[in-house]
């Protein structure tokens, strides 16, 4: 089943390519004895067209099975279910083991939902469009791995090969300095997974085991040839990277400003989303002596990515610059309900922890959302600066609509996804971290400031002469825009679904600060 | 000399005669493709012997023989295969390229298996004679094939291989003697004994300097730092397949004659030797990726690749040298061993897919690559993702062996040489994927496609594939190469 979900992308990536192959071996036999005419179903269109109704095709499978996966785990049994176990390298015995909790399952659909996404943004691609579908669909299977590995070298694996399938998303299709974008991208990312694999070297030296779930049980670490706390902070170092948090953030906004929609909806939906699942189920779950100690770090930098990335933000005169800062601000609260776990030795409420990981998931679809829409906006007007649009909303009343709707889920307004994580995330905190929270929780007024000032200086006042032309969504532009929505909407008003699950999947986590 | 003897040498002596054969051949056809093919086909002779030896060596344990100067043992035998395999390749993969040469072409290919022969000879001699003797049987052919096209830049390089090569012979050589004199021996186990005897670091002060002087020959056989000043401008001027032939077998060679006299030899006192290893490594890996930054032609480039893979690999050596704790002893060594497999694959595929692009282009500028990916795109992706290898990035068979590498310096206790090792991985992205973005971002104004002959692309596929299974399914071969450090480690 997590085979399945893991690798569809990936197998249909592959069948692109040989669909491709295969069109060209054909259209030259029958160009070379010219009496063959290429048979029809070949010959639908041109070759993009087919690519992308394939990838259409495979991307919808994958949201099915993700959605499948998520409707199947069981919450009333908990714990890690739909198992697949192998051994893999027997050597180093490292496993092919797969797996999903309570924590996961819900990343899963977030990913299986922003692939389908993405290849709807992506429908108006022409340039290479094939090679682009195909990266698109690599990395989806890389980011579906990463949250489904149980094993350390499996989740290593596909941590990096994410990597080359969004350097080459953004340097071929991006725009402005992407070349640029894209090395400090992936030089920030290899970096920190650098240190990740002399940690879970470290980890596997005293233990002999690259097993996740046993590693996540570990009672005490005793045998180390590092003390634990340099081995917790080669994990941090590499998971805050990808996070981002302050002060590492900077790769951030330039990756997703000169990404392509699709690209962008990728890196901010699910890509960074890594960096929180992996403190999560990494350093906070395999060292929870170390995070509790270390508390007032992880609250620290997440109220200064909170605070400094929505002051940046309000400075921003590009549309995707600004959303980009947005989610440096909106990760930072990961950070900060991360902090509040077991930091009193008789608060072991989960509130916080779940709230830091529906933060995760409602950050990818708002924010996910809010790139569709920035950049249908800048394919259609070609224009990011925010002084040069106005007036957008008689043009692109669809468009004008939902962003509206997305801005003010990201603000936090109640009935959509983002208060209820927001709420959870200070709920959870204020208790333990009082200033800090209260700190942070000024950030909402910011972000109030920025995304309404924002959506009025691009949607709202006189029509400007020259977006005349400009027209509104697409079909295959207005699908992702609302099935976003819709999760947006579902979360907001009644949470449950996914709180539960997340509350069953940090559960065990909490339980080993006791 | 006994008939067992002979049996022993079976493998180079066999090689030894598919290299006369092709330099008869020679005189009379003028058909290259068919000296090419005899070569190729050879190669299956040494193998069916190395094959037969292995299946003994398997039941009977590791053969001494020819008045004990070498050794048939897994370690002997996985290294033979190693050179058999990639000299297989090179020959594939140089057929395009050899039809360019005007004259000599059947001597290429005879050249490339005689010091083919050195190598396997290597991989087995346990006594200092013949290692030195070996060592000259490989570094001659090689000289005449650097300088085989006979231009301006391929002169130099054959030149100064050979200036260079003699060079650190004679270092090798002073050490040896010095090694001699302490220890009245020229059997590696025969030294051991008299070094672990001794009482100080290695046995006595002349043997310091012996072994000193043995790691600088060799070192520049396997373009280790200090001794890499010479690979650049050879690696630039040489013919790319005997470029790609050096970077891999020489290596590969130069690593196993090294692993087996310090292991056996001065296997006592691994502390004292290790530690220099482990700087070595350091500087290495570090001043190979930080010059290949700087470089515009590909094959300079691959160069400084090459030396800071020598270092990744040295972290393996010192692994192997600084006390291994109980239950993952061999490690080191075993994972030196994979990573040379693993590297030969990649860096012969990257080398090919060189070949096959800059035969048509005539340009071995990074610049000259620009958008390839659409006139070339199999060529292309086969570089591309062997450059991912080579940065050490999943799926591949190099980030098997860096993976296997690092574990062994982190059971080894040293961590700091694993950061140093996965610091300089990330680094050396750089400069690789600036060549990945050549092939793919960066547009041409021409749209001809450059094709490739089938030979080269089989040699491309083989090599490619070989670079995605080590990636996925790294366990057979980790098996063998463990196998082979097996015998190699009983010495000690």
């Amino acid at each position: 089943m997590l085979t399945a979900v893991v690798f569809t992308p990936l197998a249909g990536a592959l069948a692109i390519l040989l669909l491709a192959w295969l069109t060209k071996v054909i259209r030259w036999q029958g160009g070379s004895a010219r009496r063959k005419p290429t048979p029809g179903w070949l010959k639908a269109g041109p070759r993009t067209q087919r690519a992308r109704s394939l990838a259409l095709l495979v991307s919808v499978a994958e949201l099915l099975l993700s959605v499948t996966v998520f409707l199947s785990y069981d919450l009333a049994q908990g714990g890690l279910q739909l198992i697949t176990r192998a051994d893999w390298i027997v050597p180093i015995n490292a496993q092919y083991y797969l797996g999903v909790d309570g924590l996961s399952a819900p990343l899963v659909l977030l990913n299986g939902l922003l692939g389908l996404c993405a290849v709807l943004a992506s429908w108006n691609v022409r340039r290479r469009a094939k090679e682009h579908f195909i990266w698109l669909l690599v990395l989806q299977t890389a980011v579906m791995g990463v949250f489904t590995s149980l094993d350390f070298v499996l989740f290593f694996v596909f941590w990096e090969l994410e990597l080359i399938p969004m350097y080459l998303l953004i340097s071929i299709w991006g725009s402005g300095r992407k070349e640029y974008s894209a090395l400090k991208f992936l030089a920030f990312t290899i970096f920190g997974s650098a240190f990740m694999l002399v940690g879970l070297l470290v980890l596997y030296f005293s233990t002999g085991t690259f097993d996740m779930v046993a590693l996540g049980q570990q009672k005490e670490w005793s045998n180390l040839i590092l003390p634990v706390q340099v081995v917790f902070f080669l994990f941090f170092t590499a998971f805050a990277i990808k996070l981002p948090s302050w002060p590492v953030h900077t790769w951030l906004p330039d990756a997703h400003t000169d990404a392509p929609t699709a690209g962008s909806v990728m890196l901010a939906g699910v890509l960074i989303k890594m960096g929180g699942y992996g403190l999560i189920r990494v350093c906070v779950t395999m060292f929870p002596e170390v995070a509790r100690e270390y508390a007032w770090l992880l609250v620290a930098l997440g109220v200064m990515s909170v605070m400094y990335g929505a002051v940046v933000t309000m400075r921003q005169n590009d549309l995707k610059r600004m959303i980009a800062y947005s989610s440096i601000s909106h990760m930072g609260l990961v950070l900060i309900g991360i902090s509040s776990v077991g930091v009193a030795a008789d608060r072991l409420s989960p509130v916080g922890l779940s709230g830091a990981a529906l933060q995760m998931f409602t950050h990818g679809t708002i924010t996910g959302l809010l790139f569709l829409l920035v950049g249908f906006v800048y394919e259609k007007a070609h224009t990011r600066y925010i002084p040069d649009l106005g007036g957008l909303a008689a043009r692109m009343p669809f468009l004008a609509a939902f962003l509206v709707m997305a801005g003010l889920a990201s603000l936090g307004l109640p009935g959509l996804s983002g208060f209820v994580a927001e709420l959870l995330v200070f709920l959870g905190t204020f208790s333990v971290w009082g200033w800090p929270t209260a700190i942070a929780v000024f950030s909402i007024v910011l972000t109030a400031g920025y995304i309404l000032w924002m959506v009025q200086r691009v949607m709202f006042g006189p029509a400007l002469r020259r977006y005349d032309h400009v027209g509104d969504a697409t079909l295959a532009e207005a699908i992702p825009v609302v099935l976003l929505f819709i999760a947006i909407l579902a979360v907001g008003v009644y949470p449950a679904w996914l709180t539960d699950v997340f509350t069953s999947g940090v559960a065990p986590i909490i339980s080993r600060f006791g | 000399m006994t008939a067992h003897d002979l049996y022993l040498l079976a493998p180079p002596i066999a090689l030894a005669g598919v290299g006369g054969l092709v330099v008869l051949l020679d005189l009379v056809t003028r058909r290259t493709g068919l000296v090419a093919a005899v070569s190729l086909l050879g190669l299956l002779l040494p193998a069916a012997f190395a094959l037969a030896l292995w299946g003994d060596v398997n039941t009977g344990g590791a053969m001494a023989g020819v008045f004990d100067t070498l050794v048939v043992d897994k370690f002997a035998l996985f290294f033979q295969f190693l050179v058999l395999a990639v000299v297989a390749l090179v020959i594939l993969g140089a057929a395009d390229y050899v039809a360019r040469f005007q004259r000599y072409k059947g001597e290429f290919y005879a050249l490339v298996l005689f010091s083919a022969l050195g190598m396997m000879l290597l991989a087995a001699a346990t006594e200092l004679v013949s290692m030195y003797i070996s060592l000259e049987l490989t570094s001659l052919p090689l000289a005449a094939l650097a300088a085989f096209l006979r231009d301006e830049r391929s002169t130099e390089a054959g030149l100064k291989f050979l200036l260079l090569s003699a060079m650190s012979s004679a270092l090798l050589l002073y050490g040896m003697v010095l090694v001699y004199g302490y220890t009245g021996s020229t059997q590696l186990g025969e030294i051991a004994q008299a070094v672990a005897a001794g009482g100080q670091p290695f046995g006595s002060p002349a043997v310091l300097a012996g072994g000193v002087l043995i790691a600088a020959g060799f070192g520049f056989k396997i373009a280790m730092f200090p001794f890499q000043m010479w690979t650049p401008d050879v690696y630039e001027g040489a013919p790319t397949p005997v470029t790609a032939y050096l970077s891999v077998a020489s290596k590969a060679a130069g690593f196993a004659v090294l692993l087996r006299l310090f292991s056996t030899a001065f296997g006592a006192v691994s502390l004292d030797w290790g530690m220099l290893f482990a700087v070595l490594s350091a500087l290495s890996m570090t001043v190979g990726n930080l010059m290949a930054m700087g470089q515009s032609n590909i094959k300079r480039l691959l160069a400084y690749s090459t030396i800071a893979h020598a270092g990744y690999i040295l972290v393996g050596v010192a692994a192997m040298a600084v006390r291994e704790p109980a239950g993952s002893e061999g490690l080191g060594l075993s994972s030196v061993l994979f990573y040379l497999g693993a590297y030969a694959a990649t860096n012969l595929a990257a080398f090919f897919a060189v070949i096959a692009i800059t035969n048509r282009t005539g340009n071995d500028q990074v610049d000259g690559f620009a958008g390839m990916g659409k006139k070339a795109p199999v060529v292309s992706a086969v570089l591309a993702f062997s450059l991912v290898s080579l940065i050490g990035i999943p799926p591949t068979a190099g980030f098997m062996g860096k993976l296997y590498l690092f574990n062994a310096a982190v059971r080894a206790d040293l961590v700091w040489l694993a950061l140093v090792g996965v610091v300089n991985s990330a680094v050396s992205a750089y400069y690789y994927l600036r060549v990945v973005k050549a092939l793919y971002v960066s547009s041409s104004e021409s749209r001809a496609t450059v094709p490739s002959s089938p030979a080269v692309r089989l040699a491309l596929g083989v090599s490619g594939l070989g670079v995605l299974f080590l990636g996925i399914f790294p366990a057979p071969l980790l098996g063998l190469a463990e196998a082979a450090v097996a015998t190699l480690l009983s010495l000690r």
